[in-house]
């Protein structure tokens, strides 16, 4: 999808990184784009590299090595905080909400900032709870009390509090029952019709394909395959060789 | 019945009255130095030694500016604000750079920062303890005793203080980051919070509730540059008591122990009855080591 305007750029590049924590050498030259308005899948096995290519990218970890860049601009090293606030939002694997802080609190740290104005956080809260309703039911109960499923959108509703122009997504479907999964393939779809750019780290195979246009497979803390999603079935051989158990 | 009779008899409900109301009067004094302390705590895990001495300077700010105008309430104010922006210093300069190492390097260096502010406060105002004068001086009397209206009206204040403080950390937008930062550190910081600055502006907090207690506990005791001492010990055991970094724990546990302490001063020397505050300490560290009002961790 190529906007209006013929920037052709990459939203988001991420050249060459190294990260390590502490001795151990996680990331070994990590390369990977995803396109305005795109969904990228990052497909591999556990434990190599996926979740902490998207806390590189997020800021939370900075890489020994190579370069993030954001609109055109290097963002490496920049504290999470700016990047928030310049577009890229952060759904982490075990979502994180808040627990002591209400549903509304929650959505709160999101628009409660500077250049909001009241009626666009009307329509940012009205735009969540029409994809979320069981999140303006329970808008007054601790975070900490919503099953896992409803955390899990919480923890979505969260990042697109910020109008993020692209959504780093860390296994939303892990542990949810079929019919949750399917509202999050719905809203990976919303999202993606709106223009926001997801970066979609998954174990759900089929999901990931369907839900995105172009895949990365890791291994090892590399990526080993790329290639749009349409090229590639559930079966295919190279999904066995990087992913089968 | 007799014997009932006269147990009842022998109960000095006087006294008990007007310990009542000493605890209660000491107690929210504490709780309005205990609430900076474990905000303090609860957000960047850093046990502040120095806090004591921010008190102390409070006072001893309050003295120069009634010193310089005669009036309490504006001393009040402008001792609250001056510490909490000297607080914001401090963090940035000693504890900002120690933000995700060892606990103990901010222990050393809180515990350096109050050493140098008790000397700094010692060379600059002497070893001898100056005087606030009560802002009024009014008494009503209970049994026997004149009972300063200002010792009600300090309780009052604390209270007040910390409701505000309770408003505002429930409603405001910085009350929410400050919770936000504290329950989870990272995502507060991926959902756009300025979480370096939400550290300051808590410490700049504390250290202003911290001067505020100050400047309205000194013209109960005077004003000297080791008056911080007594009053972080006792602080450092309500917070342990209350449930580190648990703010309405921490207020409960300051009320408690000051009623306790009071009580226990009937019938035994004021040095002595401090004794009770320590056999709490170590009972609520040997059977609830996570403090008396948090419920139990799973």
């Amino acid at each position: 999808m190529k906007p209006a305007d013929g920037n052709t750029a990459p939203l988001v590049h991420v050249e060459d990184i190294d990260t390590y924590y502490g001795k151990s050498h996680i990331l070994h030259g990590v390369s990977l784009e995803v396109g305005r308005g795109e969904v990228v899948g990052l497909l591999g096995r556990n434990g190599v590299g996926k979740s902490t290519t998207l806390k590189t990218i997020m800021g939370l970890v900075s890489p020994r090595r190579g370069k993030v860049i954001y609109e055109g601009r290097v963002v490496t090293g920049l504290p999470a905080h700016r990047l928030a606030r310049i577009g890229i939002a952060y759904v982490p694997e075990d979502r994180r909400i808040f627990r002591l802080l209400t549903v509304m609190e929650n959505l709160r740290t999101g628009f409660d900032r500077r250049g909001v104005s009241e009626a666009r956080r009307q329509e940012l809260l009205a735009k969540v709870f029409g994809y979320f309703p069981v999140l303006a039911e329970r808008r007054n109960q601790a975070g900490g009390t919503l099953s896992g499923g409803e955390q899990q959108m919480l923890a979505i509703a969260r990042a697109m509090m910020l109008e993020p122009k692209i959504i780093l997504l860390d296994e939303p479907t892990e542990g949810l029952m079929p019919r949750m999964i399917s509202q999050i393939r719905e809203i990976i779809e919303v999202l993606h019709r709106e223009g926001v750019a997801i970066l979609l780290v998954e174990q759900n195979v089929p999901l990931t394909l369907a839900a995105s246009q172009r895949v990365y497979i890791m291994e090892k803390g590399t990526v080993r395959h790329h290639c749009p999603s349409s090229e590639l079935k559930v079966n295919d051989a190279v999904i066995h060789q990087y992913l089968g158990v | 019945m007799e014997l009932v009779a006269e147990f009842l008899h022998a109960i000095p409900y006087d006294q008990i009255l007007i310990q009542t109301l000493n605890g209660i009067v000491a107690g929210m004094i504490l709780a309005l130095v205990a609430s900076g302390l474990t905000l303090i705590f609860g957000i960047m895990d850093v046990v502040n030694f120095a806090h004591g001495e921010l008190f102390m300077l409070g006072a001893y700010v309050g003295v120069i500016i009634i010193a310089a105008t005669g009036n309490f309430w504006l001393a009040l104010i402008v001792a609250t604000l001056i510490v909490a922006v000297l607080g914001a210093a401090l963090q940035i300069t000693t504890l900002r750079p120690l933000l995700g190492r060892d606990p103990l390097t901010t222990i050393l260096a809180t515990f350096g920062l109050s050493l140098v502010l008790q000397n700094y406060a010692l060379w600059q105002f002497g070893p001898v303890a100056r005087k606030i004068q009560e802002p009024f001086t009014g008494s009503f009397s209970i049994f026997y005793l004149q009972y300063p209206w200002y010792r009600v009206l300090i309780a009052a204040l604390s209270a007040a203080i910390i409701g505000g403080f309770w408003l505002f950390l429930k409603h405001g937008t910085y009350g929410i980051w400050i919770r936000a930062t504290t329950q989870d550190r990272v995502m507060a910081q991926a959902m756009g919070i300025p979480v370096p600055w939400v550290h300051t502006a808590a410490f700049a907090i504390g250290a202003g509730m911290a001067a505020a207690s100050g400047v309205l506990f000194a013209p109960l005791v005077g004003v000297t540059h080791a008056m911080g001492l007594d009053w972080v010990l006792k602080a450092f055991i309500v917070v342990v008591v209350g449930g580190m970094g648990n703010l309405g724990g921490s207020i409960a546990a300051s009320i408690f122990i000051s009623l306790l302490e009071s009580y226990a001063s009937i019938w035994l020397d004021p040095a002595q009855a401090v004794i009770v505050s320590f056999v709490v300490l170590i009972l609520t560290l040997l059977f609830r080591p996570t403090g008396l009002f948090v419920p139990t961790p799973k």
